[in-house]
């Protein structure tokens, strides 16, 4: 099979970028498309150019390394598949595909279709775990959890990551994948105590990562790879309104204040 | 050199305690003086640095992905063994020792396995009180499944992603001390280079894997939580930046590496598919749980699966491991497939492989239990190979997976370099010549989270804090320097030969001289290939780009360097060890129905192989073996 390819091509983070046409030959339907672009890279490389740089490691579709727009959608046509589980039987002979980095302004271009997400760690960082130190953790089986609810954050659990959902958002909002936290730790009993703290704080924090805000497009649940659902939006709204009310200093900082009802205590 | 294993004295069930006891302890004011590098962020790093900011040491932490969470334990599937005893199906810390000494083909040193099997229970609670999303049977406790080498229950689970879910509470803890500036995070840096100061591990010498910067990194202690060294392999389950080059420069640096040669061939993988082929992927073993391994009984069989008759297959574990049957250990599963291959009743293309078949199970529990157990795999399965596991048997074949073998370290971890430290599967310690499922989890946990606490203390409270060595010291500007020649010289050889190419060769004659079966003629002809592969490498290898920016090229060719030096150890290692054990099956020595053969007269040990210089082959020393608590015997399975 033959392929044409546009691909992004940009040098370093402060260099303009624009688009390159490269054809593959020899693509053998049972690849998978990074190894596709293994094959193009050979070749690049035995033309003295410089191969294409994209983010993979695991190749498994669990590391969240992964990702680009092939022709506008997020990891490409195949529904539930990061680029790296993505196989080329799905594609046709001939095909002109286009691929590009993720675009946000939160996640800047470093080289091709290399993009950096390290504002995903900060909003973890914020307050996406529980406060246990090692050690002095009550024995496992102390504290039955609801298998449904366990199975509820486990759903929420699976994000990787990857930031397909920032990437497929006309407003390249983050909420997926903040929720996803917030969704999974707030159904676990063990979440309880900073329920409402974590909720404020990472809140917060994607929003001073530049993010932009959810106006319920649903681009996001449609190119997660993993299923993670717009609900935990819904959930992650109702965190933060709940937590707002209750601790209505801590939100002072997070620019949300406005949203506030002005006779509340 | 001197191997020195400091086993705490006493009865077995009480080292632990008694070590902790005579353990010295650092002040905890005094804690933030002291610094300490953690490189490598997967369960082994990320719980370290995480335990050790939480202590309030200032911990630098760094990984070449471009976030921790990206550490290849994420990839870990099937689950984390525990003797918790829920099931209440005999179960207890002296039978999870018991079986991982024995799983090992009696080659682990008895007490770190002792101390393992004790930590396992704390590690579950520990993350559990993480809100690690483990699984939970309807009254809201934790449910457990089985894992090969183990007749009890005792594998935790979160789906099939248990790896994703540890690394992810391990991670968060992680973040949390980020945020409160107790570790610095340095993610897309790449370990380079191990500096020694008067015999101490002192630093390393990372590159910037964006801005393609060289820096020094000065500390107390360095910690090494790189991983395994399956990629040397080329094909295997490993992600594609899995490395040897932080272990491979500690062992140039003077640190020991002890049985190379222990490597973990899974017996549950999608075959390869093409010569394209960049890695392979794991069908967890806890689909032996439930899946039956069979193939016809008759040679060159090519009908399809539903056209043979049941008593036309060879579910020929049942058969020859009755006790066992499809939960044999990985080695003897490994190598069965491959015998029934070699017959030439393989299916598939190429005659490679072996199927796993879910009819039966399906048929007794209904799909949307198993669907329940194993969906995301039955999906993954499907992805790749275009058909439907539930449908069709899954076709499945061994692959390289896992490496025993690594850094020697004593009790403590410490390396035979003062100072290094060594977690995870980047040490050699608890799993001996073979590894059992479930198993590396709970050791890179209990590493992380419990025993490198107690004992990097131990160590920094021997010394002094602040003795002013920096990344200036004239050691760290000629560590510095060295990585920057040998770079320039990658880059400059403009050969005509790309890395992975290299790479390519090099995991073939791996996989065909020193993989499943090995033999002194196979090894000896591996070795001269390697040594013409290496100096082919250094003439002709390409490599595009520049060093001072993102160069993926570079980085890989560095890898590759490094693996093409560690495969002639490997297959040095294998040639000494004249005897089988675990996952080293020397054809030499096997028993009369094919299994292997231990010498434990002569071999009874680890093999710490020294490095000796450039020209002069390296130095095999031997720690030996006691086993006072698990008397040697044969394996068996039956
Ligand atoms: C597909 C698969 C499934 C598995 N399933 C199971 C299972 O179900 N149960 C089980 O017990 N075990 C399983 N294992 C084994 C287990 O996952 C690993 O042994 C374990 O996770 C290793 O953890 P680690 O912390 O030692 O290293 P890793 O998780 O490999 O982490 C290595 C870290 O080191 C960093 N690093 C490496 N080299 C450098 C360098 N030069 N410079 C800087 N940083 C570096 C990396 O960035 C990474 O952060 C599985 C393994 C595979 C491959
Ligand atoms: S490379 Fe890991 S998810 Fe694609």
């Amino acid at each position: 099979m033959k392929l044409i390819l546009h691909i992004w091509r940009q040098k370093s983070r402060e260099s303009p970028g624009k688009m390159a046409r490269y054809e593959v030959s020899n693509v053998n339907e049972h690849m998978s498309f990074l190894e596709m672009l293994d094959v193009l890279n050979e070749e690049l490389i035995a033309r003295n150019e410089d191969p294409v740089a994209f983010d993979h490691d695991c190749r498994e579709g669990i590391c969240g390394s992964c990702g680009f727009m092939i022709n506008g959608v997020a990891h490409g046509p195949q529904r539930g598949t990061t680029v790296c589980q993505l196989h080329m039987r799905h594609f046709k002979e001939g095909q002109a595909l286009w691929l590009e980095p993720w675009r946000a302004k939160a996640f800047p271009v470093l080289k091709d279709l290399m993009v950096d997400r390290s504002a995903f760690d900060r909003i973890i960082a914020a307050g996406g775990y529980i406060s246990v130190n090692t050690g002095g953790a009550p024995e496992a089986n102390a504290l039955p959890v609801d298998k449904q609810k366990a199975d509820l954050a486990m759903d929420a659990a699976q994000c990787i990551g990857c930031g397909a959902c920032v990437a497929a958002c006309p407003n390249a909002s983050a909420a997926l994948f903040t929720s996803a936290k917030i969704s999974h730790l707030a159904h676990m009993p063990q979440g309880q105590p900073e329920r409402r703290r974590r909720a404020l704080s990472m809140v917060a924090r994607m929003q001073a990562e530049l993010f932009g805000a959810c106006t319920n497009h649903g681009e996001c649940e449609a190119v997660c790879p993993k299923g993670i659902e717009l609900e935990n939006i819904a959930r992650m709204n109702r965190e933060f309104t709940k937590a707002a009310w209750a601790r209505r200093d801590e939100v002072a900082g997070s620019g949300r204040r406005r949203l506030l009802p002005r006779s509340f205590p | 050199m001197k191997l020195d294993a400091r086993i705490p004295s006493g009865p077995i069930e009480q080292k632990w305690d008694r070590a902790k006891f005579e353990m010295k302890l650092v002040n905890p004011a005094n804690k933030r003086k002291y610094g300490v590098i953690v490189v490598g962020t997967g369960l082994a790093g990320a719980s370290a640095a995480a335990s050790l900011g939480e202590l309030g040491y200032d911990v630098d932490a760094f990984c070449y992905q471009d976030s921790p969470r990206r550490a290849h334990s994420i990839a870990a599937q099937g689950g984390i063994n525990a003797a918790k005893n829920y099931p209440n199906d005999g179960d207890s810390v002296f039978r999870l020792f018991y079986d991982t000494v024995k799983g090992g083909d009696f080659r682990s040193r008895e007490a770190n396995v002792y101390r393992l099997a004790q930590l396992s229970a704390n590690i579950i609670d520990q993350c559990v009180a993480q809100g690690v999303p483990f699984a939970r049977e309807y009254g809201g406790l934790l449910a457990n499944r089985s894992f090969g080498g183990a007749q009890v229950s005792r594998t935790f689970y979160a789906r099939g992603q248990t790896g994703q879910q540890l690394l992810l509470g391990a991670y968060q803890a992680l973040e949390r001390q980020v945020k409160d500036g107790r570790v610095r995070m340095f993610p897309r840096h790449e370990m380079l280079e191990l500096v020694v100061i008067e015999g101490r591990a002192r630093g390393i010498v990372t590159r910037d894997l964006v801005s393609g910067e060289i820096e020094g990194h000065a500390a107390d202690a360095v910690i090494l939580a790189t991983g395994g060294y399956g990629n040397v392999f080329y094909l295997s389950t490993n992600a594609k930046g899995c490395n040897t080059t932080a272990t491979w420069r500690a062992y140039k640096k003077g640190a020991a590496f002890a049985n190379p040669c222990f490597t973990q061939i899974h017996p549950t993988c999608i075959p390869v598919s093409g010569e394209y082929q960049s890695k392979l992927t794991l069908m967890s073993e806890s689909l032996r749980n439930d899946g039956r391994i069979w193939v016809p009984k008759q040679r060159g069989d090519t009908r399809p699966p539903h056209q043979i008759s049941e008593d036309e297959r060879d579910y020929y574990l049942e058969r020859i491991y009755p006790a066992f049957g499809n939960l044999s250990p990985r080695d003897i599963a490994s190598r069965a497939a491959k015998r029934v291959c070699d017959e030439g009743r393989g299916v598939g293309p190429g005659g490679r492989g072996v199927y796993l078949d879910f009819a039966d199970v399906i048929r007794r529990l209904g799909r949307t239990t198993i669907t329940e157990r194993y969906g995301n795999l039955f999906e993954m399965y499907e992805r790749i190979t275009g058909e439907d596991p539930y449908a069709v048997p899954m076709r499945i074949f061994p692959a390289a997976h896992y490496t025993m073998g690594g850094l020697w370290v004593d009790y403590h971890l410490m390396s035979t370099l003062p100072g290094l430290f060594v977690l995870g599967e980047a040490n050699f310690s608890d799993h001996g010549a073979n590894r059992l499922g479930a198993s590396a989890l709970m050791q890179g946990l209990a590493d992380g989270y419990f025993v490198i606490s107690y004992t990097l203390g131990h160590f920094l409270a021997g010394g002094k804090a602040g003795d002013g060595v920096t990344a200036d010291h004239p050691e760290f500007r000629s560590a510095r320097r060295g990585v920057e020649d040998r770079l320039q010289r990658l880059l400059s050889l403009q050969g005509n030969r790309s890395v992975d190419s290299f790479h390519r060769e090099l995991g073939h004659w791996m996989w065909e001289d020193c993989g499943m079966a090995r033999n002194r003629q196979g090894l000896e002809s591996a070795l001269e290939k390697i040594r013409a592969l290496r100096e082919a490498y250094w003439k002709s290898v390409k490599v595009t780009g520049e060093e001072q920016a993102i160069n993926q090229a570079l980085e890989k060719a560095g890898r590759v360097a490094d693996f093409l030096e560690l495969g002639e150890l490997i297959c040095r290692d294998a040639l000494e060890r004249e005897e089988s054990c675990g996952a080293h099956f020397r054809e030499e020595y096997q028993t009369t129905e094919g299994e292997a053969l231990r010498n434990d007269q002569k071999f009874a040990h680890v093999a710490a192989w020294e490095y000796a210089g450039e020209n002069a082959p390296p130095i095999r020393n031997v720690e030996a073996l006691e086993f006072e608590y698990v008397h040697l015997a044969q394996r068996s399975y039956k």
